[in-house]
């Protein structure tokens, strides 16, 4: 199922498909190995619920919601 | 001597290393980007000497921070005899994306693999003789915080610097970055691709995940109610045993002052030293020091390392995690939190921290905010005015209402964030992308003797260069009388006006202006205004709370003070800190401006409000 990466819910996985961000934040994400194809898991919300723990390659990233809504996934289960 | 550079991710146990090495005691902190400075330290090893310098941690050498930047300058530089990565075992995918554009930039990298007991711990297993074979590069496998691994590491480095080990870094030689933005996305990807290749070969995982410790301690201290409570309970008792703890030793400190004050007196009055020289020595310069030590040492050296412990476990980039949402709703940046922690121990500290944050406008809001949290100069004072009036003698309520002005101090800096980001500072949010380490073990004999010997060494040195030279122009302001009334007197006078308009008193006020250089200078000042200067530095809580009583101090003006105390100008060293970081006059001046806007209109709002109902 393809969605963009808040949508997931906790414990989901995905992989990205797209990064459509620009600029800082996009290289931001280059640098933690965030690129097409790059599973990442879901963790855990924020009391707020934002922003939101991802696992990427074994680091654990709070990203904002206004970041997160720009990075398409495709849902996958989890290995 | 050759030159060995130190570099690696931020939180892969760099500085933790670089200690190891050189022994320079060096401080490292468990949050994402914490060195910004260039530590050096020499290393000895077989009877030669290395120069080490430890570059600031980085995700990438594609600079956009300035920590990044001053990585990326040192080693295209070429000045590095070797360069050593630095890689974290337990999640060695992402250390190497980084090793391998060091690799790519230098001509002798010798690989660390650190942390490795705890990936062992973890069930993650590095094959070393694979990853040298991948990368073509010397590998060694280490535990910096045990010291294992050292002189491993540092037979690579010396047979590198003297060649006798050659080295042929398997790279793509395609540099690190592209003519344009898409060339350097796909060469980043090509980075990250081949270090997800060489970990799939190199590093081998146990079967049947476990729920790590991490995991089980975020369900709680990360999760709604209960992350809150924990963050409040953990500050409730961070203060309660500053005030508790710092009580005993205080005491006894000023005991040995007032003791060698006496042997002072008595030996100034055998040489027969004119009244004037002694006073301004012994009741001017000697008592005003010898207070802000007795009161600033015992709660700084509690603070500090409890602070530092947190640290050390990696609980403070949680808090940025709880407190992202109302930092963003403020228009400011979630690691505002983490220069706003570091500002209740010193608000220069804090100042300077903020360069943790990318974003250039968040930053300068993170600057111009961070006075609005109390710093340990701050606390004595705030301890004593609320065991005045609200406490009644108990450490525990002190330390409640305490917490109490730091709710208020956090409040007000995500007020004055947000109607900065609306006027001043116009703009959105940026990004944001703030990575959460495990939690590690805090090293508690380390921190608590370091902490101990630099908290001492910096309040004697503010004692020295700052209190005594105030001490004595205070002393004279209090017995000079050009007009029959001492300067301190008039002054004090002339400033009753303003003073009672903020609920307080012209000898407040003043003693506030005086004790701009340092707030922890505030509340001798006033006892000397208060006492026409007769009284010395040396007093006890008791003897405050006399002269107070009977300059006619009610709890409305203790109050006001506190409210003040909380948000007033900075003192001048964090205002010159602002300065070195904005490097503009204007931002400093609002630095200044802000929180003193914020106090008078408080303490003016609380001072209406009371008249009215009394």
């Amino acid at each position: 199922m393809r969605t963009t990466l808040d949508q997931l819910r906790e414990g989901d996985c995905a992989r990205i498909t797209a990064l459509r961000l620009r600029g800082a934040m996009r290289r931001r994400l280059l640098d933690f190995g965030m690129i097409g194809g790059t599973r990442v898991r879901c963790l855990r919300k924020s009391p707020a619920g934002d922003p939101v723990i991802y696992m990427v390659r074994g680091t654990m990233l709070a990203i904002r919601r206004q970041d997160s809504r720009r990075i398409a996934v495709e849902v996958t289960p989890c290995r | 001597m050759p030159l060995i550079a130190l570099a690696g991710n931020p939180n892969v146990g760099k500085s933790t290393l670089f200690n190891a090495l050189t022994g320079m005691k060096q401080h490292t902190g468990n949050w994402p980007g914490k060195t910004v400075a260039l530590a050096q330290g020499v290393c000895r090893y077989q009877g030669r000497e290395y120069r080490l310098v430890d570059l600031p941690g980085a995700y990438s050498l594609v600079s956009r921070s300035p920590e990044e930047e001053v990585a990326e300058a040192f080693l295209l530089d070429g000045t590095a005899d070797c360069t050593v990565a630095v890689c974290d075992a337990t999640c060695l995918e992402r250390s190497l994306m980084l090793a391998l554009q060091i690799m790519e930039l230098t001509e002798r990298t010798v690989v660390c693999v650190n942390l490795i007991d705890e990936a062992e711990r973890a069930g993650v297993h590095v094959d070393i003789p694979a990853l040298e074979r991948q990368l073509g590069v010397p590998v060694v496998a280490a535990c910096a915080l045990r010291e294992h691994g050292k002189d491993a590491l540092m037979e690579r480095v010396r047979a590198v610097c003297d060649g006798f080990l050659p080295v042929q870094p398997k790279r793509c030689g395609c540099g690190i970055r592209g003519e344009n933005d898409e060339a350097s996305d796909a060469i980043a990807a090509q980075f990250v691709l081949r270090a997800q290749e060489i970990a799939e070969k190199c590093v081998r995982r146990k079967e049947g995940r476990r729920t790590s410790p991490t995991e089980k301690l975020d369900r709680v201290l990360l999760r709604g109610w209960s992350g809150y409570a924990v963050l409040l309970l953990l500050l409730l008792g961070v203060f309660w045993l500053t005030i508790e703890g710092a009580n005993y030793p205080s005491m006894g400190l000023q005991w040995c002052f007032d003791r060698l004050g006496d042997s002072l007196r008595r030996g100034a009055a055998v040489l027969r030293l004119p009244a004037p020289v002694t006073g301004a020595l012994l009741d001017g310069v000697y008592a005003t020091a010898a207070r802000v030590v007795a009161v600033m040492l015992p709660p700084m050296a509690i603070f500090f390392p409890l602070f530092t412990l947190l640290e050390d476990f990696g609980y403070l980039p949680r808090v940025a995690f709880l407190m992202d949402d109302r930092f963003r709703r403020a228009g400011a940046c979630g690691k505002q939190s983490l220069t706003l922690c570091m500002g209740l121990g010193c608000n220069a500290a804090g100042v300077t921290g903020c360069r943790i944050i990318d974003s250039r406008r968040e930053r300068l809001i993170a600057v111009l905010t961070n006075a609005f949290v109390p710093c340990n100069g701050r606390f004595p004072a705030l301890i004593f005015l609320i065991s005045l009036h609200f406490s009644h003698g108990s450490a525990l309520l002190g330390a409640g209402i305490l917490t109490l002005c730091m709710l208020l101090s956090v409040g007000m800096t995500l007020a004055a964030s947000k109607l900065l980001s609306r006027t001043a500072l116009r703009g959105e949010p940026s990004s944001f992308v703030l990575e959460l380490p495990p939690y590690r073990r805090p090293r508690v004999g380390q921190v608590l003797a370091r902490s101990l010997r630099d908290r001492t060494l910096f309040v004697l040195g503010r004692a020295v260069a700052v209190a005594a030279p105030a001490g004595l122009l205070i002393w004279l302001l209090a017995n000079l009388a050009p007009h029959g009334t001492p300067l301190l007197q008039s002054a004090a006078a002339l400033l009753d006006a303003p003073g009672r308009l903020l609920g307080m008193s012209g000898a407040v006020l003043l003693a506030f202006l005086l004790g701009s250089p340092a707030n922890e200078l505030v509340l001798p000042i006033l006892m000397m205004i208060l006492t026409s200067g007769s009284l010395f530095g040396a007093e006890s809580t008791a003897a405050m709370s006399h002269i107070l009583g009977e300059a006619g101090w009610t709890w409305r003006q203790s109050l006001c003070t506190i409210v003040f105390f909380l948000f007033h100008w900075p003192c001048t060293t964090t205002l010159l800190t602002a300065y070195r970081e904005t490097k503009s006059k204007k931002w400093t001046l609002l630095a200044a401006v802000l929180p003193t806007a914020f106090g008078c209109v408080l303490c003016a709002a609380i001072h209406l409000i009371l008249r009215l109902f009394s």
